[in-house]
């Protein structure tokens, strides 16, 4: 029999505002096995903690119960207590009258209720605790980071500079990502480029900095410290150690139909191609679903310009294999798909564009040279209309709920550059609201609506059509005016929602991380883990997690690269040893738990039994325990209850809800 | 099918002859002709007591499991009809049974008959069932009958997977190549119009006869667990199901949720129930909702396919997804 100890905290007000804690500590005194019971303000401080230490030698207790927050809370915390107190950690529970009651409840009477069958569904579980020994792992000191732009370069070289080696995946040819689209940034309006190719360089030349453009993940196994991930380098059909980026091929390529994903299709590529001039690395690839060679088995032009020879047309995927101790995801994010948002006429007319387009409109590398024009005559525009919030906050399907971030900012500063180099156009912004936190941030804003004279105007636009002069005609309302407006311009710019990457939601099935309804990582907690998946040795950098800015962008990079280099700082890890067990006897070896075991921890072994005097060679069923996250769905799977769960087994289990229904 | 038994008995004979098997698993008639039990049959001679009739309703995979784990020599030649291969399949998907050691014989089936069925039609003291294309010739003391083929037959028989075979070695059968059966997710459909006060009026009228003979455990295929929940003390569930009129309910219920998705609905529990309980219909729902929330699946249909419930897939839906459309 065990000897538990109950410990109900107040939380301040946040519990014994709804559960009359006296009421749930009397309740429980009288549970099989209790023979202490007490409530405390703040379970989880020092003096807390010291007064279920003095209990436990004391009472000599030998299980925990505390009532308090979530366990994701503090279930460490309050291990830590029982173990520095000299008992097992494993022999504490938490009952959850926090989240799980106080807070979703406000009849005292019957949150107090609840709160006493958590409780005794906590206490009749510990009765069944046994104590349970972690066991350790090592820690492969190599970390890799999916995704290629500002968030993961930063990542890398923050932990490459820390002394452990990186790879950096990137399914494009060139690392960069979005930043090396854009022409210049807020709120300093310093070139993108000028700020993000020195920092591409450096990662392609730090000696602790692997890069793998043009390739993907293709599976992950294992777990924290010791993940095995296996890389899908596509060809690019040239030798990357041969080409020297002279970009000769890419110039006399006859195949230039197809857009050029760099300037947002605004011009043509080749199929042979280097994403931009200052690609990192600088090597062309070929487009195989463009390149004549591929198509007629002709042409071949660009094997006899290459002076370097570096021309494989029977270059093959190659698959490579490496171990990791932690993985960053950086997969950052898209436009969002604007072409639902019709009343726009983004499909119908070249000259509604959206923001990125601009962007690349104004860059000197881009489809007009830097020239501002209209794409559909290529004159110069007399009036621009901004729309802001393109599927941002919007509630509707073919939107987002969030606010994109970045889009008020960036919109500010285009109207800005525009007013700045043609001072002759007239800059029009439509917004909900202007929301410009951060630092510098504001004073960006109003520098636009003061020193250039950007004309903001607080309404959505409703519709844009081509009128009979060749211009636009937008359609929309001013809500401090309270009029409708019809007005004419030249180029309708669209702020479009951004949201995660495709292909983020492969990624998290491989990492098992988990994504929300829109498709971000999650984080570990929002305030206290926000770099942190709730999966461990799996960290968030960037836009994955949610919309963010550059400056915000490289801090969490930083900020989880810490992380990282923190785990990879260690020499072994401590394992979870709540992992499955199957019992021999009982096991039928059919396979159920093997097939829903999503980390490849269960494989089969013939193996001679004894049972009950019966030998037999039977089909059994072994957990690799080092594999095994405890995740229990083998357990459940199992017809014959052979699967075990250590620290949540089946009889305790049903030995909680058993409290909770008596 | 009296051809076929005729064939089945000449070939099984020459199979043990020649050493290719050493024992055949076939059917018997017990004390009346419409009493068949599943029999082995381990030389030539003993194969003039094989029956193969319209009465061999019964499923003989799941006899494999223990007579392939007996140190006997030789392989076992078992009959098995269409509807049998599904969980022949079944098990060998579950490793329960070893290929390597079974002949199989498909046999043709024309659809087996439900003496239950043909006693609550008012024949009494019958004496011989003649098989008389859609109509059955029945004798029996107090006079010859007659009565629909259709009417007579099992319900798994009306609702027919239809006559393919998904395992065999060889192939025994004279009839012409049948349709499938009635749908057989009407029952099903019935029950879940009904408001829930009344479905649950209905289960606990239908099970409430219940007097846990263990006879829909015992022949069921997918019950093939070395020791079975419910003969396990510290399993939880032996105790539960004993406790009180309500908690014996959950015996019918938890077994229905053990076999979900393994199950192939080869209906030998309801068919051996001696109460008569309908308990194919938890089993049915149980595969409709399968076939709705992750497309149509048949347990048993291939070696080695996955059962949606016990298959990790990364596009696994989640599992609010499924409540949603649990609700529609």
């Amino acid at each position: 029999m065990q000897r538990i100890g109950v410990f109900v905290c107040w939380c301040g007000s946040n519990i014994a505002a709804t559960v009359d804690v006296a009421k749930v500590v009397e309740s429980v005194k009288g549970e099989p096995g209790v023979c202490f019971a007490q409530d405390y303000q703040y379970m989880c401080s020092e003096a807390g903690q010291q007064l279920i230490i003095n209990a436990i030698h004391e009472h000599k207790l030998t299980g925990i119960v505390v009532c308090s927050c979530s366990p994701r809370m503090h279930e460490a915390t309050f291990r830590k207590t029982a173990e520095k107190a000299g008992i097992n950690p494993y022999m504490v529970e938490i009952a959850n009258i926090r989240e799980h009651c106080s807070w979703i409840h406000k009849d005292k009477d019957e949150a107090t209720e609840k709160a006493v069958i958590l409780a005794r569904a906590a206490i009749a579980k510990v009765n069944l605790n046994a104590p349970l020994q972690p066991g350790e792992s090592a820690v492969t000191k190599r970390a890799l980071i999916i995704g290629g732009g500002i968030a993961g370069i930063q990542s890398a070289l923050d932990i490459a500079d820390a002394g452990y080696k990186v790879d950096i995946v990137e399914r494009s040819a060139t690392i960069g990502g979005k930043m090396a689209q854009l022409d210049k940034t807020f709120p300093t309006l310093d070139c993108a480029a000028c700020i993000l190719t020195p920092k591409m360089v450096e990662a392609a030349q730090h000696p602790n900095i692997t890069l793998y453009t043009y390739s993907e993940v293709e599976s992950v196994k294992g777990f924290v410290g010791n993940f095995d991930v296996k890389i899908k380098k596509k060809a690019r059909f040239v030798d990357e150690n041969k080409c020297t980026g002279c970009a000769v091929c890419t110039t006399k390529c006859p195949s230039r139909k197809g857009g050029n994903e760099f300037n947002c299709n605004l011009d043509n590529r080749g199929a042979v191609y280097i994403p931009f001039a200052q690609a990192v690395p600088n090597v062309a690839v070929i487009d195989s679903t463009r390149c004549l060679h591929f198509k007629t088995g002709k042409c071949g032009l660009c094997e006899k310009v290459c002076s370097a020879g570096a021309i494989k047309f029977d270059q093959q995927d190659e698959i490579i294999e490496e171990k990791y101790g932690a993985i960053v995801v950086a997969t950052g994010f898209q436009i969002s798909d604007v072409t639902k948002f019709d009343e726009f006429q983004y499909t119908k007319h070249p000259d509604v564009i959206t923001s990125l387009e601009l962007e690349r409109i104004m860059n000197a590398a881009g489809p007009t040279k830097g020239t501002l024009l209209r794409m559909s005559n290529k004159e110069h525009p007399k009036d621009i209309v901004f729309v802001q919030c393109v599927g941002s906050r919007d509630n509707t399907a073919r939107g987002k709920c969030y606010c994109s971030k970045i889009c008020c900012m960036y919109t500010a500063k285009h109207a800005m550059l525009i007013r700045e180099k043609y001072p002759d156009v007239n800059v029009h912004v439509f917004y909900i609201d202007v929301r410009t936190p951060g630092k510098n941030f504001d004073e960006f804003y109003r520098r636009a609506v003061e020193q250039y004279n950007v004309d903001y105007i607080k309404g959505m636009v409703g519709k844009v059509y081509e009128n009979e002069n060749g211009r636009l005609t937008v359609q929309a309302v001013d809500l401090l005016a309270d009029r409708r407006i019809m007005l004419e311009t030249d180029m309708v710019v669209l702020a479009a929602a951004i949201e995660p990457s495709s292909g983020v939601k492969d990624i998290a099935s491989m990492l098992t991380a988990s994504i929300d309804t829109n498709n971000f990582l999650t984080e570990a907690h929002p305030k206290l883990r926000p770099v942190e998946s709730p999966t461990a040795g799996v960290f968030l950098s960037g836009v994955c997690q949610g919309p963010k800015d550059i400056p915000e962008t490289v801090s969490q990079a930083g900020a989880a690269a810490v992380k990282v280099v923190g785990l990879l700082a260690k020499d072994k890890l401590v394992t979870n040893p709540c992992t499955a067990t199957p019992n021999e006897l009982m096991c039928n070896g059919c396979s159920s738990c093997e097939r829903v075991c999503p980390y490849g921890a269960i494989d089969y072994v013939e193996k001679e039994v004894n049972d009950h005097g019966k030998r037999e060679v039977r089909r059994l069923a072994r957990v690799n325990s080092a594999l095994c996250q405890g995740c229990g769905a083998c357990t459940v799977a199992c017809p014959s209850g052979a699967m075990d769960l250590k620290g949540f087994s089946n009889r305790q289990i049903m030995a909680e809800v058993d409290a909770i229904c008596k | 099918m009296q051809k076929v038994r005729g064939l089945v008995i000449k070939r099984a004979g020459e199979l043990l002859s020649d050493g290719t098997v050493t024992r055949v698993l076939g059917y018997k008639c017990g004390d009346f002709f419409y009493d068949v039990t599943p029999a082995f049959f381990e030389s030539a001679d003993q194969l003039s007591d094989l029956e193969y009739g319209s009465f061999c309703g019964a499923n003989l995979s799941k006899y494999l499991i223990n007579a392939c784990k007996d140190q006997k020599e030789g392989k076992i030649l078992v009959l098995l009809k269409p509807c049998d291969t599904y969980s022949f399949n079944q098990l060998l998907t579950e490793h329960r049974i070893d290929r390597d050691k079974i002949y199989v014989i498909g046999v043709g089936c024309k659809g087996m008959l439900d003496i239950e069925k043909l006693k609550a039609m008012g024949f009494k003291g019958i004496t011989k069932v003649l098989d008389n294309g859609d109509e059955l010739d029945i004798k029996t003391i107090y006079g010859d009958k007659k009565c629909k083929r259709a009417d007579a037959l099992l319900e798994k028989c009306v609702c027919c997977k239809g006559k393919d075979f998904k395992a065999f070695d060889e192939v025994i059968d004279v009839e012409e190549p049948g349709e499938k059966g009635a749908d057989r997710f009407e029952g099903v459909a019935l029950l879940e119009n009904m408001t829930s006060e009344e479905r649950f009026a209905f289960w606990n009228n239908e099970l409430s006869k219940c007097i846990r003979c263990n006879a829909c455990r015992n022949v069921c295929p997918a019950c093939s667990c070395m020791k079975c929940v419910f003969d396990n003390p510290v399993s939880g569930a032996a105790g539960k199901v004993n406790s009180n009129s309500f908690e014996e309910k959950m015996f019918h219920i938890i077994r229905a949720f053990h076999v979900a998705g393994r199950c192939t609905d080869c209906g030998e529990c309801s068919r051996v129930c001696p109460q008569g309980i309908p308990l194919h219909l938890l089993n049915r729902k149980f595969i409709k909702d399968i076939d709705e929330l992750y497309g149509d699946y048949q347990a048993g249909e291939e070696v080695g396919s996955r059962a949606p419930l016990v298959n990790f897939t990364f596009d696994d839906a989640e599992p609010s997804i499924v409540h949603e459309r649990g609700n529609e």
